[in-house]
């Protein structure tokens, strides 16, 4: 029971993915340019995370050793297909937003790294404790820097207004603003954590 | 080895297959849907042609559609896709409807087909720091409103128009007069 909760904590502060493993570098610069779009980014890598944290956590036993990165490869992608064609179906807003990056899941390191490092030697259930720990992680992050990035460039947090945009630094909205946003909460975490 | 992966392989495209059947007629339909709401909101409640095109932008492929009365004045717009920058060029979806500030205002003007931003000598001012992100939005004007006129061979006052504009169009004209004969 311990170590449940010990898996599911670990994703969330010790090993959050963007602060503290620093992996999936590249949908958290991308995708968070408003606290919407960062939750939507983190919430479907979680699906993934989950799902093929599971998966391949079930065929350990049967992948061989020497094709198990090919193998991990084809049951993540098949995942990220399956969240592309769904929310293309079902949530053509957000798909609208994020539909560039979601194909971009399949390369993301937090969901190769935790099917290397902790589904393959771990039993179905702490796998998939794993995922929704490192998921819940990737999309507090996510919406973090997300509503950080919206706040600042557009003076809203959720869409809501706070401040006129007309006062809104721009920069936070583009690409620069997200290495810049980045690296000042991630300071703040180190620190905190410390 | 090679029988394990191909298990794998073969299961998930199985299962991307189910998926896909399951999810194709949805999606269908939710392209259709974003289209018809555009048709009914760029005509404003109002008699008139809405008016499909695609031109390139400053990150890619931009779809907008215009609504045009019969006489060419401009009834409204929709960006339907756009890869513009998030902040500066993806503002064109609300820029050129703002009443407020008719200088950057396009509904309501009659159409001409030579749209263009005040840099360039125009009269229509272009998104703050966008200026090819507003010439892109202009120029699918501009088409949409050749095609427009094209599919209906509408006479608009030619001294409005360039004169390389009016040749095109007063063939078509009596083209579908010949038709109609």
């Amino acid at each position: 029971m311990n170590n449940a909760v010990k898996t599911l904590t670990n994703g969330i502060l010790k090993e959050n993915p963007t602060f503290g493993l620093v992996l999936g570098m590249c949908p958290t610069l991308a995708t968070t340019t408003s606290a919407v779009n960062g939750m939507s980014m983190g919430l479907a890598t979680m699906f993934v995370l989950v799902c093929s944290n599971v998966v391949i956590s079930l065929l350990k036993n049967v992948i061989p050793d020497k094709v198990r990165i090919p193998a991990f490869i084809v049951v993540i992608a098949t995942f990220v297909t399956m969240v592309q064609l769904l929310m293309q179906a079902y949530l053509p807003g957000i798909y609208a937003v994020l539909g560039l990056f979601i194909p971009l899941i399949v390369v993301n390191c937090i969901v190769l790294g935790r099917a290397e490092a902790f589904a393959a030697k771990n039993n179905v259930g702490l796998s998939a404790l794993d995922g929704v720990g490192m998921g819940i992680g990737f999309t507090l992050s996510l919406t973090v820097i997300g509503a950080i990035r919206e706040f600042l460039g557009t003076g809203c947090v959720f869409g809501a207004h706070i401040y006129s945009d007309q006062y809104g630094m721009l920069i936070f909205v583009l690409a620069p603003g997200a290495f810049i946003c980045l690296a000042y909460v991630m300071a703040l975490v180190q620190k905190l954590m410390k | 080895m090679a029988l394990s992966l191909t298990s794998i392989a073969l299961v998930a495209a199985v299962a991307l297959g189910c998926v896909y059947l399951f999810t194709t007629e949805q999606i269908e339909q939710q392209k259709q849907a974003t289209q018809n709401a555009a048709r009914v909101a760029v005509l404003n409640g109002q008699e008139g042609t809405p008016v499909e095109v695609a031109v390139d932008g400053f990150g890619g492929t931009m779809r907008v559609m215009v609504g045009f009365a019969p006489d060419g004045t401009i009834l409204g717009y929709e960006v339907l896709e756009h890869s513009e920058t998030p902040g500066l060029g993806d503002k064109a979806g609300s820029w050129f409807k703002n009443a407020d500030k008719p200088a950057q205002c396009i509904v309501g003007r009659q159409a001409t087909g030579q749209f263009t931003v005040s840099k360039d000598g125009g009269d229509v001012d272009a998104i703050t720091a966008a200026t090819i992100s507003s010439r892109a939005f202009l120029k699918a004007v501009n088409e949409a409103y050749a095609q427009f006129q094209q599919e209906n061979g509408v006479q608009v006052e030619a001294a409005s128009c360039a004169s390389q504009m009016t040749q095109p169009k007063s063939e078509i004209v009596e083209e579908k007069e010949a038709n109609n004969e």
